[in-house]
């Protein structure tokens, strides 16, 4: 093929969002992925979210059919996918439909003019087309006959059915938005050859179709501009796009190498957490124990037996798991084992919202246990970073000997993000507190002055045979005690193991204003959102307006307290009814804290975060 | 031979410092005592016995013990042992379990684990009540059974341990009378040895809450005529004279005389419990009478540990990764610079 026009020079611009929708089977994911994976190695910065039905193959055409990928990409740090769109490829009309209301005004939307059929507005729900009753004037529409043009440009290629053929219209539209954002097709053109090694008409059928797509465009007269992201500044290194949840998985990976220990994985599959087994199962060649269970429950106590015997035990879950696990995890605490238990929130209550984000299981992270029961809270606020808090968390278990749980959630464990790769060399050691002998006076409950852990005396040990259990023990022997000041003493002591944890984590630094009039307060998943609201309000004029996101829940960090003191006003923004405020207010009752909260299951947007902290301004 | 165990061991080199609280009188101390003396005979080094229990009477078995040993939460024992199995397979795990224990609140747990068999014994204490809650029927009593929570009689028809067993695949599962310590003390070793998860149902009087509930089995003066203790290969003859025996007749185990009838010892079954089929072994269970005591299926299979262990190795031997770093760096990277 041939050019029929020379191109012109394409507009700069810093940063744009793009959401590709169509049917489930329609292959957004991958048409979304490799637009992302192509702007990473072109040096862009980039965040991106997928939005799919809970339906594993929803009745094609159905509105709750509907299978997103939206991207963010950038020359300019970019820390979220995205509120707005710029660009919306939709694949049929229940993707046009679904999303239309995401579109900026006067933007773009190319939608397949031959997925535009009766029945398929009806299934959409739309009594009229909208390709012809003008309610998409406020918008620039890219009307392309996709499915016979990729028909069309498939006819040479021999040994194709027809469904290969129409499924590969998603390679059509990929070329298309390749040309208006002045990408390369190297990186996937490529990737057929990888992907589909054994299939050489498959290769020759995408590449065919890609190709097409990105000339129509080139002569489409309807696409006026193209525009051209340059590289954004990033720290040297090498890189990887990264999903949280795979993240956090390599986080204990590392953590398992680094303490010298083998990993348990008891898990049962629930949204959106299963994406962590998944990962684990595969790595085998390392040693890794990754053991389905029968329920949630069988996960956690696997892990329990695993982490007695030595292995840094992790268990995975999401909200509704986190509550069958509560039993579990207290005795854990009680027999003061190291355990890891990851949540991947999810909306709840009950079975709620499970493909949807929220923040809603802090409280039951921090109190959901009977009795006084305290571990370790923290929280991962990216989906690169869950690597890191995947590996403090066992850090942190293993060293203090106690449980700690892991809060990640939905937007992140699915989000995807660049990584600057670390080496397992590049990670803070880990002690773990395995004792091999000891002395005739050793005590299964002897603990460390610093610290208050006690030590890891495992099976095989000789010598060291004793037994613990979720009965209260005797404060030095381990055995079992109803002593009621030994009780009281051992009440006293875990709470104090895990309140002198604070004299191992990192002080709480805040970003942009070190003191001023509103102080923004966040955690978890939620940073990308408040980082980039603030730094708008910043670099706006707004420079008395700080921001401070805590990824250590409990304990909080020590210098909390002096942070507050600095602000005139704080707010806490969570995606929840205010369950980090409650906690804040109850170490911190002298403060007023203001909440700006959202539970819709869905992020943050920009706009009301800047107009909330606006107006607390006033 | 260095590597075996060189230290012999008593059966006191066993016993906690714990003092042991159950009711005088009352089963789980033979259990003790019996699996105190089964142990030295194990050729197992103490350091890498661990005993894991649930929640319940049976439960506080672990502390009197001078093993390693986890008093677990209510129900979950097989998925606290199966962690432990999974981390170190040397190790020689037992599972403490009772009726409520294992089949109530663990039940999803109990056969679970029997599916997979991972190689662990497992010793069900089955005194047809709830013991430390003080006395209500559990899923092992009986029809019309009077308890606490049943005055005017139980309502809810019972399980069979073994048949529930061998519905979820028991390979191995014996049965034996809670005053029976040397058949007992036998069947903690044969249990060892197999290779798989094995189950033990101990036949165990609450003398509290469900005194004499198996009397009419175990009972001296007529267990020998009640009882019928099955060893593979043998007969199964069984009564004072040892003139009973068992033969199939139609698709039903009969109970037959030898010398009446013609029935001579040849006509008499012989127990296979290494038989891959449980037809055989679910007749043995059910059956009313005699009740059929010993090893009654003991059939060797793949454990859980072989096939993951095989797995490992084989995706170890084509995997082009050494350590995570080789992981973290794998695929698609990009260099910014």
């Amino acid at each position: 093929m041939s050019s029929t026009k020379t191109k012109q020079q394409p507009e700069v611009i810093d940063a744009v969002v793009i959401r590709f929708v169509g049917d489930s089977g329609d292959g957004m994911q991958l048409t979304g992925t490799q637009f992302t994976d192509t702007s990473a190695m072109f040096g862009n910065d980039v965040a991106t979210f997928p939005n799919y039905p809970s339906e594993i193959r929803a009745p094609q055409g159905s509105l709750y059919g509907v299978s997103g990928f939206q991207v963010h990409i950038g020359s300019v740090e970019i820390s979220t996918p995205g509120d707005n769109v710029d660009l919306l490829v939709a694949m049929n009309p229940a993707g046009l439909k679904t999303n239309i209301g995401a579109v900026k005004p006067g933007h773009t939307i190319i939608v397949d003019t031959d997925a535009f059929t009766k029945k398929n507005l009806e299934k959409a729900l739309y009594e009229t087309n909208p390709l012809e009753d003008g309610s998409l004037e406020n918008y620039r529409v890219i009307e392309v006959a996709m499915t016979s043009l990729t028909k069309e440009a498939l006819k040479d290629v021999e040994g194709l059915d027809n469904k290969s053929i129409t499924r590969s219209k998603n390679m059509f539209a990929l070329g298309m938005v390749y040309w208006m954002y002045d990408r390369s097709r190297d990186y996937t053109i490529d990737f057929f050859h990888k992907k589909f090694k054994s299939k050489p008409q498959i290769i020759e059928a995408n590449t065919k179709v890609l190709n097409a797509g990105y000339y129509f465009a080139e002569t489409l007269e309807l696409i006026p501009n193209t525009y051209t992201i340059s590289p954004a500044k990033m720290a040297k290194g090498t890189y990887r796009i990264i999903m949280g949840n795979t993240a956090t998985a390599w986080g204990f990976l590392a953590a398992a190498e680094k303490s010298g220990l083998e990993l348990f994985l008891g898990s049962y599959p629930i949204t959106p957490a299963t994406d962590i087994l998944h990962e684990m199962v595969k790595h085998k060649h390392f040693g890794v124990k990754a053991f389905q269970a029968e329920d949630e429950i069988a996960g956690i106590t696997s892990s329990i037996g695993a982490s007695f015997a030595g292995d840094l035990a992790i268990t995975t879950t999401s909200g509704p798991g986190l509550a069958l696990k509560g039993e579990a995890l207290g005795l854990a605490m009680m027999v003061e084992l190291p355990l890891v238990v990851v949540n991947v929130q999810r909306g709840g209550p009950s079975t709620g919202l499970p493909t949807k984000t929220e923040q809603s299981d802090l409280l039951q992270a921090m109190y959901g246990r009977n009795g006084e029961s305290p571990v370790i809270v923290i929280a991962a606020s990216t989906p690169a970073n869950c690597f890191d808090y995947a590996f403090i968390a066992a850090k942190l278990a293993l060293e203090h000997m106690t449980p700690v749980v892991l809060l990640t959630d939905g937007y992140i464990a699915n989000g995807s993000a660049p990584w600057k790769i670390k080496t397992v060399e590049d990670m803070p050691t880990i002690k773990n507190r395995i004792i091999k002998e000891a002395n005739e006076s050793w005590h299964p409950y002897n603990r460390d002055d610093e610290t208050l852990a006690r030590d890891w005396a495992i099976p095989g040990t000789p010598g060291l045979e004793h037994r613990v259990g979720g009965l209260e023990k005797d404060k030095v022997t381990g055995n079992v005690s109803y002593v009621p000041e030994n009780h009281e003493y051992m009440v006293k002591i875990r709470a104090e193991k895990v309140k002198r944890v604070q004299n191992f984590i990192p002080e709480i630094e805040p970003e942009f204003a070190q003191e001023g009039d509103l102080l923004v307060i966040g955690w978890g998943g939620t940073y990308g959102s408040l980082h980039t609201a603030v730094k708008e309000m910043n670099e706006a004029g707004y420079d008395n307006v700080g921001f401070a996101h805590f990824n250590y829940i409990n304990p909080l960090p020590k210098n909390t307290e002096d942070l507050l003191k600095r602000f005139k006003k704080i707010v806490v923004c969570e995606l929840n009814y205010g369950q980090f405020a409650k906690v804040l207010k109850i170490n911190f009752n002298n403060y007023n804290f203001v909440q700006f909260n959202k539970v819709q299951g869905l992020p943050f947007g920009n706009n009301e975060l800047i107009e909330k902290f606006k107006h607390l301004l006033q | 031979m260095e590597n075996t165990v060189a230290k012999k061991y008593n059966f006191k080199d066993f016993v906690s410092d714990q003092e042991v609280r159950w009711c005088p009188g009352c089963d789980d101390y033979v259990i003790l005592r019996s699996m105190q003396k089964a142990l030295p005979e194990m050729g197992v080094k103490k350091e890498d016995v661990v005993f894991i229990s649930g929640i319940g009477c049976s439960s506080r078995f672990p502390y009197y013990m001078d093993t390693y040993g986890m008093h677990g939460i209510h129900g979950r024992a097989p998925a606290i042992a199966s962690g432990v199995k999974l981390a170190n397979p040397d190790l020689s795990v037992w599972v403490i379990t009772g009726d409520g224990d294992a089949m109530a609140i663990g039940g999803n747990h109990f056969i679970h684990v029997l599916r997979r068999n991972l190689d662990l014994n497992i010793i069900l204490f089955n005194n047809e009540i709830y013991g430390l809650t003080k006395g209500q029927f559990s899923p092992t009593s009986l029809v019309g059974q009077k308890t606490k929570s049943s005055p005017y009689g139980n309502t809810q028809p019972p399980f069979q341990p073994g048949e529930l067993a061998i519905g979820a695949h028991s390979r191995f599962f014996a049965r034996i009378g809670g005053n029976t310590p040397k058949e007992m003390t036998q069947l903690f070793i044969e249990a060892e040895k197999f290779k798989g998860t094995s189950l033990i149902e101990v036949l165990q009087n609450c003398v509290i809450f469900n005194d004499g509930c198996f009397t009419q089995f175990t009972d001296k003066a007529v267990r020998a005529d009640k009882q019928l203790f099955v060893e593979h290969g043998e007969p199964m003859i069984f009564g004072k004279e040892k003139d009973k025996g068992l033969v199939l007749n139609d698709l039903k185990i009969e109970v037959v005389t030898i010398g009446e009838n013609g029935i001579t010892e040849e006509d008499i079954l012989i127990h296979d419990a290494k038989e891959k089929d449980p037809t055989l072994h679910q007749m043995l269970i059910r059956l009313e009478y005699p009740l059929v005591t010993g090893i009654i299926r003991s059939y060797e299979d793949v454990t859980l540990e072989e096939r993951e262990d095989a797995l490992t190795e084989e995706v170890k031997s084509r995997s082009s990764f050494s350590k995570v770093d080789d992981l973290l760096f794998s695929g698609e990277t990009y260099v910014v610079d």
